[in-house]
Protein backbone atom coordinates (compact mmCIF):
# COMPACT_ATOMS: atom_id res chain seq x y z
CA UNK A 1 0.00 0.00 0.00
CA UNK A 2 1.37 3.45 -0.96
CA UNK A 3 0.66 6.87 1.22
CA UNK A 4 -2.09 8.82 0.63
CA UNK A 5 -0.98 11.73 0.82
CA UNK A 6 2.60 11.64 -1.39
CA UNK A 7 1.28 8.19 -3.46
CA UNK A 8 5.31 7.66 -3.87
CA UNK A 9 6.77 5.73 -0.53
CA UNK A 10 4.91 2.97 1.02
CA UNK A 11 2.68 3.57 3.96
CA UNK A 12 3.97 2.31 7.42
CA UNK A 13 1.85 4.30 9.62
CA UNK A 14 -1.47 3.64 10.11
CA UNK A 15 -3.67 5.66 12.03
CA UNK A 16 -6.82 5.51 12.80
CA UNK A 17 -9.28 8.13 14.78
CA UNK A 18 -12.48 8.07 16.12
CA UNK A 19 -14.71 11.41 16.08
CA UNK A 20 -18.18 11.24 17.04
CA UNK A 21 -18.07 7.61 16.95
CA UNK A 22 -17.36 7.41 13.48
CA UNK A 23 -14.09 5.76 12.54
CA UNK A 24 -11.66 7.56 9.83
CA UNK A 25 -8.21 5.11 8.70
CA UNK A 26 -5.24 6.75 7.36
CA UNK A 27 -2.12 4.98 6.09
CA UNK A 28 0.96 7.24 5.32
CA UNK A 29 4.44 6.64 4.84
CA UNK A 30 7.12 8.12 7.73
CA UNK A 31 7.59 11.33 6.32
CA UNK A 32 4.12 12.36 5.72
CA UNK A 33 3.44 11.37 9.04
CA UNK A 34 6.10 13.32 10.69
CA UNK A 35 4.33 16.08 8.99
CA UNK A 36 1.15 15.53 10.18
CA UNK A 37 2.45 15.99 13.77
CA UNK A 38 2.20 12.15 14.25
CA UNK A 39 6.11 11.22 14.11
CA UNK A 40 6.20 12.03 17.86
CA UNK A 41 3.86 9.45 18.66
CA UNK A 42 6.07 7.38 18.27
CA UNK A 43 9.36 8.95 19.29
CA UNK A 44 9.26 7.82 23.20
CA UNK A 45 9.46 3.99 21.84
CA UNK A 46 12.77 4.68 20.56
CA UNK A 47 14.25 5.81 23.78
CA UNK A 48 14.64 2.71 25.84
CA UNK A 49 12.90 0.70 28.20
CA UNK A 50 10.68 2.83 30.28
CA UNK A 51 8.93 3.92 27.54
CA UNK A 52 8.14 0.32 25.98
CA UNK A 53 7.38 -0.91 29.74
CA UNK A 54 4.72 2.21 29.39
CA UNK A 55 4.02 0.22 26.36
CA UNK A 56 3.12 -2.90 28.34
CA UNK A 57 1.62 -1.24 31.06
CA UNK A 58 -0.81 1.30 28.97
CA UNK A 59 -3.82 -0.53 28.99
CA UNK A 60 -4.21 -0.29 32.41
CA UNK A 61 -7.43 1.34 33.68
CA UNK A 62 -6.19 4.43 36.15
CA UNK A 63 -7.48 3.22 39.84
CA UNK A 64 -10.25 5.65 40.86
CA UNK A 65 -9.20 5.55 44.65
CA UNK A 66 -5.44 6.01 44.54
CA UNK A 67 -3.40 3.57 46.17
CA UNK A 68 0.55 4.76 47.34
CA UNK A 69 3.18 1.81 48.36
CA UNK A 70 3.41 2.57 51.94
CA UNK A 71 7.51 1.84 50.83
CA UNK A 72 7.66 4.58 48.85
CA UNK A 73 4.85 6.96 48.14
CA UNK A 74 4.48 6.19 44.65
CA UNK A 75 0.73 5.08 43.17
CA UNK A 76 0.35 2.49 39.87
CA UNK A 77 -0.52 5.77 37.82
CA UNK A 78 3.46 7.05 39.14
CA UNK A 79 4.79 3.87 37.97
CA UNK A 80 2.71 3.49 34.90
CA UNK A 81 3.91 6.97 33.62
CA UNK A 82 7.51 6.79 34.34
CA UNK A 83 7.84 3.09 33.69
CA UNK A 84 10.18 2.31 36.87
CA UNK A 85 9.05 0.68 39.77
CA UNK A 86 9.33 2.81 42.90
CA UNK A 87 10.73 0.33 45.61
CA UNK A 88 10.57 -3.12 46.39
CA UNK A 89 7.21 -2.67 48.54
CA UNK A 90 5.91 -1.46 45.05
CA UNK A 91 5.94 -5.42 43.93
CA UNK A 92 3.77 -6.18 47.28
CA UNK A 93 1.55 -3.32 47.02
CA UNK A 94 0.52 -3.53 43.60
CA UNK A 95 1.40 -7.14 43.12
CA UNK A 96 -1.87 -8.20 41.36
CA UNK A 97 -1.56 -4.90 38.64
CA UNK A 98 2.25 -5.80 38.19
CA UNK A 99 1.42 -9.74 37.70
CA UNK A 100 0.03 -9.42 33.84
CA UNK A 101 2.76 -7.71 32.88
CA UNK A 102 5.45 -9.25 34.21
CA UNK A 103 3.52 -12.46 32.73
CA UNK A 104 3.51 -10.89 29.09
CA UNK A 105 7.34 -9.69 29.53
CA UNK A 106 9.33 -13.16 30.71
CA UNK A 107 5.67 -15.26 29.90
CA UNK A 108 6.17 -16.32 33.27
CA UNK A 109 6.73 -15.24 36.81
CA UNK A 110 8.03 -18.00 38.79
CA UNK A 111 11.79 -17.05 39.50
CA UNK A 112 13.71 -20.09 39.16
CA UNK A 113 17.44 -19.42 40.00
CA UNK A 114 19.44 -17.88 42.81
CA UNK A 115 17.78 -17.13 46.20
CA UNK A 116 19.80 -15.06 48.80
CA UNK A 117 22.67 -16.60 50.51
CA UNK A 118 23.10 -19.49 48.27
CA UNK A 119 25.23 -20.02 45.09
CA UNK A 120 24.07 -19.72 41.50
CA UNK A 121 25.98 -21.87 40.16
CA UNK A 122 28.40 -24.31 41.34
CA UNK A 123 31.85 -26.20 41.17
CA UNK A 124 31.79 -29.72 41.19
CA UNK A 125 35.34 -31.05 42.46
CA UNK A 126 35.12 -33.89 39.58
CA UNK A 127 35.87 -32.34 36.00
CA UNK A 128 35.52 -28.45 37.17
CA UNK A 129 32.24 -28.14 35.55
CA UNK A 130 29.57 -25.72 37.12
CA UNK A 131 26.06 -27.19 37.20
CA UNK A 132 22.89 -25.56 38.31
CA UNK A 133 21.39 -25.85 41.50
CA UNK A 134 18.14 -27.53 39.96
CA UNK A 135 15.81 -26.45 43.28
CA UNK A 136 15.71 -23.63 45.56
CA UNK A 137 15.70 -24.65 49.36
CA UNK A 138 12.33 -24.26 49.36
CA UNK A 139 11.75 -26.46 46.72
CA UNK A 140 14.41 -29.16 48.43
CA UNK A 141 12.24 -29.24 51.75
CA UNK A 142 8.74 -29.99 50.02
CA UNK A 143 10.32 -32.28 47.79
CA UNK A 144 11.12 -33.59 51.05
CA UNK A 145 8.48 -33.09 52.88
CA UNK A 146 6.34 -35.20 50.15
CA UNK A 147 8.66 -38.24 50.78
CA UNK A 148 8.29 -37.78 54.57
CA UNK A 149 4.84 -38.26 54.25
CA UNK A 150 4.84 -40.76 51.89
CA UNK A 151 7.28 -43.16 54.30
CA UNK A 152 4.82 -41.85 57.50
CA UNK A 153 8.03 -40.40 59.08
CA UNK A 154 5.34 -37.89 60.43
CA UNK A 155 8.12 -36.72 62.66
CA UNK A 156 10.22 -35.09 60.30
CA UNK A 157 7.39 -33.82 58.22
CA UNK A 158 6.13 -31.78 60.95
CA UNK A 159 9.52 -30.42 61.14
CA UNK A 160 9.72 -29.92 57.87
CA UNK A 161 6.08 -28.21 57.23
CA UNK A 162 7.06 -25.52 60.40
CA UNK A 163 10.66 -24.52 58.38
CA UNK A 164 8.92 -24.53 55.04
CA UNK A 165 6.07 -22.10 56.85
CA UNK A 166 9.17 -19.92 58.18
CA UNK A 167 10.88 -19.81 54.62
CA UNK A 168 7.07 -18.64 52.44
CA UNK A 169 6.78 -16.05 55.31
CA UNK A 170 9.98 -14.69 55.84
CA UNK A 171 11.47 -15.53 51.94
CA UNK B 1 46.59 1.14 37.81
CA UNK B 2 48.42 1.71 34.18
CA UNK B 3 50.78 -1.01 34.52
CA UNK B 4 48.31 -3.34 35.25
CA UNK B 5 47.12 -6.26 32.64
CA UNK B 6 44.08 -5.22 31.53
CA UNK B 7 41.23 -7.89 30.73
CA UNK B 8 41.27 -6.93 27.04
CA UNK B 9 44.63 -7.27 26.67
CA UNK B 10 44.85 -10.64 27.03
CA UNK B 11 43.84 -13.32 24.68
CA UNK B 12 40.56 -15.00 25.07
CA UNK B 13 38.89 -18.67 23.57
CA UNK B 14 37.40 -18.30 20.23
CA UNK B 15 39.09 -14.85 19.90
CA UNK B 16 38.62 -14.74 16.01
CA UNK B 17 34.29 -13.91 16.44
CA UNK B 18 33.86 -13.19 20.04
CA UNK B 19 36.09 -10.43 21.44
CA UNK B 20 34.34 -10.74 24.99
CA UNK B 21 31.86 -12.12 27.38
CA UNK B 22 30.16 -8.98 29.98
CA UNK B 23 27.64 -10.90 32.94
CA UNK B 24 26.40 -8.29 34.80
CA UNK B 25 23.86 -8.93 38.16
CA UNK B 26 21.47 -6.25 39.06
CA UNK B 27 20.99 -5.89 42.57
CA UNK B 28 18.57 -3.69 45.23
CA UNK B 29 19.03 -3.26 48.70
CA UNK B 30 15.67 -3.76 50.67
CA UNK B 31 15.48 -1.07 52.60
CA UNK B 32 15.59 2.17 49.77
CA UNK B 33 12.96 3.16 47.09
CA UNK B 34 14.99 2.18 43.74
CA UNK B 35 17.14 5.55 42.49
CA UNK B 36 14.51 7.01 40.47
CA UNK B 37 12.43 7.34 43.68
CA UNK B 38 15.79 7.67 46.38
CA UNK B 39 16.90 11.07 47.35
CA UNK B 40 20.41 12.83 47.57
CA UNK B 41 20.59 11.25 51.00
CA UNK B 42 19.25 8.01 50.70
CA UNK B 43 21.29 7.76 47.34
CA UNK B 44 24.45 8.92 49.53
CA UNK B 45 23.80 5.70 51.69
CA UNK B 46 23.18 3.38 49.58
CA UNK B 47 26.91 4.45 48.12
CA UNK B 48 28.26 4.00 51.72
CA UNK B 49 26.69 0.71 52.50
CA UNK B 50 27.82 -1.08 49.12
CA UNK B 51 31.54 0.51 49.41
CA UNK B 52 31.78 -0.54 53.09
CA UNK B 53 30.51 -4.26 52.30
CA UNK B 54 32.87 -4.70 49.66
CA UNK B 55 35.96 -2.83 50.55
CA UNK B 56 36.21 -3.42 54.49
CA UNK B 57 35.18 -7.23 53.42
CA UNK B 58 37.71 -9.74 54.45
CA UNK B 59 37.64 -11.94 51.06
CA UNK B 60 41.23 -11.40 48.90
CA UNK B 61 38.05 -9.76 46.08
CA UNK B 62 37.56 -6.68 48.05
CA UNK B 63 41.70 -5.84 48.45
CA UNK B 64 41.59 -5.77 44.64
CA UNK B 65 39.18 -2.61 44.38
CA UNK B 66 38.72 1.00 44.54
CA UNK B 67 36.29 3.63 44.10
CA UNK B 68 35.56 6.12 41.52
CA UNK B 69 33.02 9.10 42.40
CA UNK B 70 31.74 10.08 39.02
CA UNK B 71 30.98 13.44 40.07
CA UNK B 72 34.66 13.82 40.60
CA UNK B 73 35.63 12.92 37.34
CA UNK B 74 36.23 14.60 33.98
CA UNK B 75 33.71 14.55 30.96
CA UNK B 76 36.36 12.50 29.05
CA UNK B 77 37.71 10.13 31.87
CA UNK B 78 33.88 9.56 32.56
CA UNK B 79 33.59 8.99 28.42
CA UNK B 80 36.16 6.60 28.92
CA UNK B 81 34.84 4.58 31.26
CA UNK B 82 31.64 3.90 29.07
CA UNK B 83 34.49 3.16 26.19
CA UNK B 84 35.89 0.74 28.04
CA UNK B 85 32.42 -1.19 28.58
CA UNK B 86 32.73 -0.59 32.49
CA UNK B 87 29.59 1.54 33.11
CA UNK B 88 26.75 1.89 30.90
CA UNK B 89 25.92 5.25 28.71
CA UNK B 90 22.71 6.49 30.65
CA UNK B 91 24.83 5.79 33.84
CA UNK B 92 27.10 8.79 32.99
CA UNK B 93 24.41 11.29 31.73
CA UNK B 94 23.90 12.58 35.26
CA UNK B 95 27.01 12.02 37.42
CA UNK B 96 25.25 13.13 40.75
CA UNK B 97 25.29 10.33 43.47
CA UNK B 98 27.06 7.84 41.72
CA UNK B 99 30.07 5.83 41.80
CA UNK B 100 31.58 3.18 40.24
CA UNK B 101 33.66 -0.01 41.85
CA UNK B 102 36.28 -1.36 40.21
CA UNK B 103 38.38 -3.99 39.75
CA UNK B 104 42.47 -3.28 39.16
CA UNK B 105 42.75 -5.47 36.21
CA UNK B 106 39.14 -3.14 35.49
CA UNK B 107 37.71 -6.94 34.62
CA UNK B 108 35.53 -6.20 37.48
CA UNK B 109 33.19 -2.96 37.97
CA UNK B 110 30.46 -2.59 40.07
CA UNK B 111 27.93 0.52 39.10
CA UNK B 112 26.33 2.47 42.10
CA UNK B 113 23.16 3.69 41.83
CA UNK B 114 22.77 3.11 38.34
CA UNK B 115 18.83 1.56 37.13
CA UNK B 116 19.46 -0.33 39.77
CA UNK B 117 20.94 0.46 43.71
CA UNK B 118 23.90 -2.12 42.16
CA UNK B 119 25.04 -3.44 38.85
CA UNK B 120 27.49 -6.37 39.18
CA UNK B 121 29.65 -6.43 36.19
CA UNK B 122 32.16 -9.07 34.85
CA UNK B 123 34.25 -8.56 31.71
CA UNK B 124 36.12 -11.47 30.45
CA UNK B 125 38.58 -11.77 26.90
CA UNK B 126 36.43 -14.46 24.35
CA UNK B 127 33.66 -16.61 24.70
CA UNK B 128 33.87 -17.51 28.93
CA UNK B 129 30.29 -17.17 30.23
CA UNK B 130 30.39 -19.89 32.59
CA UNK B 131 33.77 -18.21 33.79
CA UNK B 132 32.53 -14.67 34.25
CA UNK B 133 28.76 -15.97 35.62
CA UNK B 134 30.72 -17.35 38.28
CA UNK B 135 32.68 -14.82 39.42
CA UNK B 136 29.36 -12.56 38.89
CA UNK B 137 28.11 -15.35 41.53
CA UNK B 138 31.04 -15.25 43.95
CA UNK B 139 31.14 -11.55 44.42
CA UNK B 140 27.09 -11.47 44.89
CA UNK B 141 27.22 -14.07 47.19
CA UNK B 142 29.84 -11.78 49.42
CA UNK B 143 28.07 -8.71 49.36
CA UNK B 144 24.58 -10.54 50.37
CA UNK B 145 26.93 -11.38 53.46
CA UNK B 146 26.83 -7.95 54.31
CA UNK B 147 23.56 -6.14 52.34
CA UNK B 148 20.20 -7.44 52.52
CA UNK B 149 18.93 -7.76 48.69
CA UNK B 150 15.59 -7.09 48.07
CA UNK B 151 13.82 -10.28 47.09
CA UNK B 152 10.50 -11.96 46.71
CA UNK B 153 10.34 -16.08 45.97
CA UNK B 154 8.03 -15.35 42.81
CA UNK B 155 9.31 -12.73 41.21
CA UNK B 156 12.95 -13.62 42.08
CA UNK B 157 15.31 -10.35 43.11
CA UNK B 158 13.30 -7.14 42.86
CA UNK B 159 14.37 -4.46 40.01
CA UNK B 160 13.36 -1.01 39.42
CA UNK B 161 12.63 -2.45 35.78
CA UNK B 162 10.46 -5.51 35.73
CA UNK B 163 12.53 -6.96 32.51
CA UNK B 164 15.03 -7.44 34.94
CA UNK B 165 13.56 -9.24 37.31
CA UNK B 166 14.53 -12.79 38.48
CA UNK B 167 18.04 -13.89 38.14
CA UNK B 168 18.99 -10.26 37.40
CA UNK B 169 21.34 -11.39 35.15
CA UNK B 170 22.30 -10.18 32.05
CA UNK B 171 24.88 -12.20 30.22
CA UNK B 172 26.44 -10.87 26.78
CA UNK B 173 28.84 -11.49 23.96
CA UNK B 174 30.39 -8.97 22.08
CA UNK B 175 30.53 -10.63 18.86
CA UNK B 176 32.51 -9.73 15.47
CA UNK B 177 30.20 -10.70 12.72
CA UNK B 178 31.72 -8.98 9.56
CA UNK B 179 31.16 -12.14 7.53
CA UNK B 180 27.22 -12.41 8.28
CA UNK B 181 26.80 -8.38 7.85
CA UNK B 182 28.47 -8.50 4.44
CA UNK B 183 26.21 -11.00 3.26
CA UNK B 184 23.27 -9.47 4.59
CA UNK B 185 22.31 -12.18 6.85
CA UNK B 186 22.43 -10.16 10.16
CA UNK B 187 18.39 -9.08 9.89
CA UNK B 188 17.26 -12.56 9.61
CA UNK B 189 19.39 -13.83 12.31
CA UNK B 190 18.12 -10.82 14.71
CA UNK B 191 14.43 -11.85 14.04
CA UNK B 192 15.12 -15.46 14.99
CA UNK B 193 16.69 -14.66 17.94
CA UNK B 194 14.20 -12.60 19.17
CA UNK B 195 11.85 -15.85 19.40
CA UNK B 196 14.36 -17.55 21.43
CA UNK B 197 14.54 -15.21 23.87
CA UNK B 198 17.72 -13.53 23.24
CA UNK B 199 18.80 -10.17 22.11
CA UNK B 200 20.97 -8.13 19.17
CA UNK B 201 22.46 -4.89 20.24
CA UNK B 202 25.00 -2.15 19.48
CA UNK B 203 28.39 -1.85 20.59
CA UNK B 204 28.05 -0.08 23.94
CA UNK B 205 25.09 -1.80 24.59
CA UNK B 206 20.97 -0.69 24.73
CA UNK B 207 19.95 1.95 22.24
CA UNK B 208 23.72 2.02 20.40
CA UNK B 209 24.80 2.08 16.93
CA UNK B 210 26.69 -1.21 15.38
CA UNK B 211 30.53 -0.47 14.67
CA UNK B 212 32.76 -2.29 12.67
CA UNK B 213 30.38 -5.36 12.69
CA UNK B 214 30.59 -5.65 16.82
CA UNK B 215 26.93 -7.01 17.57
CA UNK B 216 26.13 -7.52 21.50
CA UNK B 217 24.55 -11.00 21.96
CA UNK B 218 22.53 -11.23 25.14
CA UNK B 219 19.61 -12.94 27.23
CA UNK B 220 16.02 -11.17 27.31
CA UNK B 221 14.51 -13.30 29.96
CA UNK B 222 15.56 -13.54 33.32
CA UNK B 223 12.40 -14.63 35.11
CA UNK B 224 11.84 -18.62 35.05
CA UNK B 225 15.33 -19.38 33.74
CA UNK B 226 17.68 -19.98 35.75
CA UNK B 227 21.33 -18.14 35.84
CA UNK B 228 22.91 -21.44 34.52
CA UNK B 229 20.00 -22.20 32.17
CA UNK B 230 20.23 -18.65 30.63
CA UNK B 231 23.97 -19.46 29.97
CA UNK B 232 23.43 -22.54 28.43
CA UNK B 233 21.19 -21.02 26.17
CA UNK B 234 23.34 -18.68 25.24
CA UNK B 235 26.50 -20.50 24.75
CA UNK B 236 24.75 -22.69 22.34
CA UNK B 237 22.90 -19.77 20.18
CA UNK B 238 26.78 -18.61 20.09
CA UNK B 239 28.29 -21.45 18.90
CA UNK B 240 26.02 -21.84 16.25
CA UNK B 241 26.70 -18.31 15.40
CA UNK B 242 30.31 -18.66 15.62
CA UNK B 243 30.20 -21.65 13.20
CA UNK B 244 28.03 -19.48 10.71
CA UNK B 245 30.14 -16.65 10.63
CA UNK B 246 33.58 -18.78 10.41
CA UNK B 247 31.82 -20.99 7.58
CA UNK B 248 31.12 -17.23 5.90
CA UNK B 249 34.31 -15.72 6.47
CA UNK B 250 35.60 -19.02 5.01
CA UNK B 251 34.08 -17.87 1.68
CA UNK B 252 34.54 -14.72 1.47
CA UNK B 253 37.64 -14.53 2.12
CA UNK B 254 38.57 -16.62 -0.74
CA UNK B 255 37.50 -14.09 -2.76
CA UNK B 256 40.22 -11.40 -4.54
CA UNK B 257 38.29 -8.50 -4.17
CA UNK B 258 37.78 -9.15 -0.85
CA UNK B 259 41.15 -10.19 -0.12
CA UNK B 260 41.84 -6.29 -1.75
CA UNK B 261 39.78 -4.91 1.09
CA UNK B 262 41.82 -6.90 3.71
CA UNK B 263 44.93 -5.55 2.40
CA UNK B 264 43.60 -2.02 1.27
CA UNK B 265 42.69 -1.61 5.07
CA UNK B 266 45.70 -2.96 6.14
CA UNK B 267 47.54 -0.20 4.18
CA UNK B 268 45.35 2.67 5.18
CA UNK B 269 45.47 1.38 8.85
CA UNK B 270 49.57 1.41 8.68
CA UNK B 271 50.11 4.86 7.00
CA UNK B 272 47.10 7.24 7.65
CA UNK B 273 47.87 10.29 8.93
CA UNK B 274 44.56 11.03 10.36
CA UNK B 275 42.01 8.24 11.32
CA UNK B 276 38.08 9.22 12.31
CA UNK B 277 37.10 6.96 14.65
CA UNK B 278 34.53 5.36 12.42
CA UNK B 279 36.81 4.91 9.91
CA UNK B 280 39.07 3.01 12.12
CA UNK B 281 36.21 0.61 13.36
CA UNK B 282 35.48 0.17 9.78
CA UNK B 283 39.03 -0.63 8.74
CA UNK B 284 40.21 -2.62 11.90
CA UNK B 285 36.96 -4.95 11.10
CA UNK B 286 38.81 -5.84 8.13
CA UNK B 287 42.28 -6.05 9.90
CA UNK B 288 40.53 -8.69 12.64
CA UNK B 289 39.12 -10.78 9.49
CA UNK B 290 42.22 -10.92 7.68
CA UNK B 291 44.09 -12.15 10.32
CA UNK B 292 41.60 -14.85 11.61
CA UNK B 293 41.49 -15.56 8.43
CA UNK B 294 45.51 -16.51 7.78
CA UNK B 295 45.70 -13.64 5.19
CA UNK B 296 47.22 -11.23 7.60
CA UNK B 297 50.12 -11.60 9.94
CA UNK B 298 52.38 -9.83 12.50
CA UNK B 299 49.55 -8.99 15.23
CA UNK B 300 47.01 -10.40 17.78
CA UNK B 301 43.33 -10.52 17.83
CA UNK B 302 44.11 -9.13 21.48
CA UNK B 303 46.14 -6.11 20.62
CA UNK B 304 43.71 -5.50 18.17
CA UNK B 305 41.12 -5.25 21.34
CA UNK B 306 43.34 -3.29 22.79
CA UNK B 307 44.17 -0.74 19.74
CA UNK B 308 40.44 -0.27 19.62
CA UNK B 309 39.91 0.77 23.13
CA UNK B 310 42.56 2.88 23.44
CA UNK B 311 42.25 4.95 20.63
CA UNK B 312 38.11 5.72 21.12
CA UNK B 313 37.92 9.83 21.71
CA UNK B 314 37.74 9.63 25.27
CA UNK B 315 39.94 7.06 26.01
CA UNK B 316 42.11 8.62 23.73
CA UNK B 317 42.29 12.13 25.67
CA UNK B 318 42.40 10.56 28.98
CA UNK B 319 45.63 8.98 27.90
CA UNK B 320 47.30 12.32 26.57
CA UNK B 321 46.54 13.89 29.38
CA UNK B 322 44.40 17.00 27.33
CA UNK B 323 41.73 17.93 25.65
CA UNK B 324 42.01 17.40 22.12
CA UNK B 325 39.73 18.79 19.25
CA UNK B 326 38.69 16.57 16.73
CA UNK B 327 41.79 17.24 14.04
CA UNK B 328 44.32 16.71 17.10
CA UNK B 329 41.96 13.37 18.04
CA UNK B 330 42.53 12.15 14.67
CA UNK B 331 45.88 12.98 14.09
CA UNK B 332 47.14 11.11 17.38
CA UNK B 333 44.41 8.11 16.71
CA UNK B 334 46.36 7.53 13.24
CA UNK B 335 49.81 8.12 15.01
CA UNK B 336 49.08 5.54 17.56
CA UNK B 337 47.87 3.41 15.41
CA UNK B 338 50.26 3.37 12.52
CA UNK B 339 52.80 2.39 15.30
CA UNK B 340 50.13 -0.87 16.35
CA UNK B 341 49.86 -1.99 12.70
CA UNK B 342 53.54 -1.11 11.59
CA UNK B 343 54.56 -4.88 12.20
CA UNK B 344 51.36 -6.24 9.96
CA UNK B 345 51.75 -7.43 6.60
CA UNK B 346 50.25 -9.70 4.18
CA UNK B 347 50.97 -13.62 4.82
CA UNK B 348 52.02 -14.30 1.36
CA UNK B 349 54.52 -11.99 1.24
Amino acid sequence: MLCQMCGQHPATTHIKTIVNGKLTQAHLCADCAKKQGYGNLFADWGSGFGSLLSGFMGSAAPARQVTRCPGCGASFEDITRSGKIGCAECYHTFRGQLLPIIQRIHGTAQHKGKVPGSSALRVTDTNNKIVAVEETPLEEKKRLLKQAIETQDFERAAVLRDEIKELEQHG
Amino acid sequence: MAEQVKWYERAGACGDVVCSTRVRLARNLKQYPFPAYANGRQKEEIEQKVKDAMLSGNSILSREFCFLPLEELSDEAAVSLVERHLVSPAYISDRKGKGVLLSQDESVSIMVNEEDHLRIQVLREGLSLKEAAELADRIDTLLGETLQFAFDPEFGYLTQCPTNLGTGMRASLMLHLPALTESGAMARIAGNLTKLGLTLRGTYGEGSQITGALYQLSNQITLGLSENEAIVNLSSIASQLIEEERKARHDLCETIPFQDKVDRAAGVLKSAKMLSTSEFMDLVSYLRLGLSAGLLTGTTQEALNALTIHVQPATLMASAGKALDQTQRDILRAQVTRQACAPIHDAKE
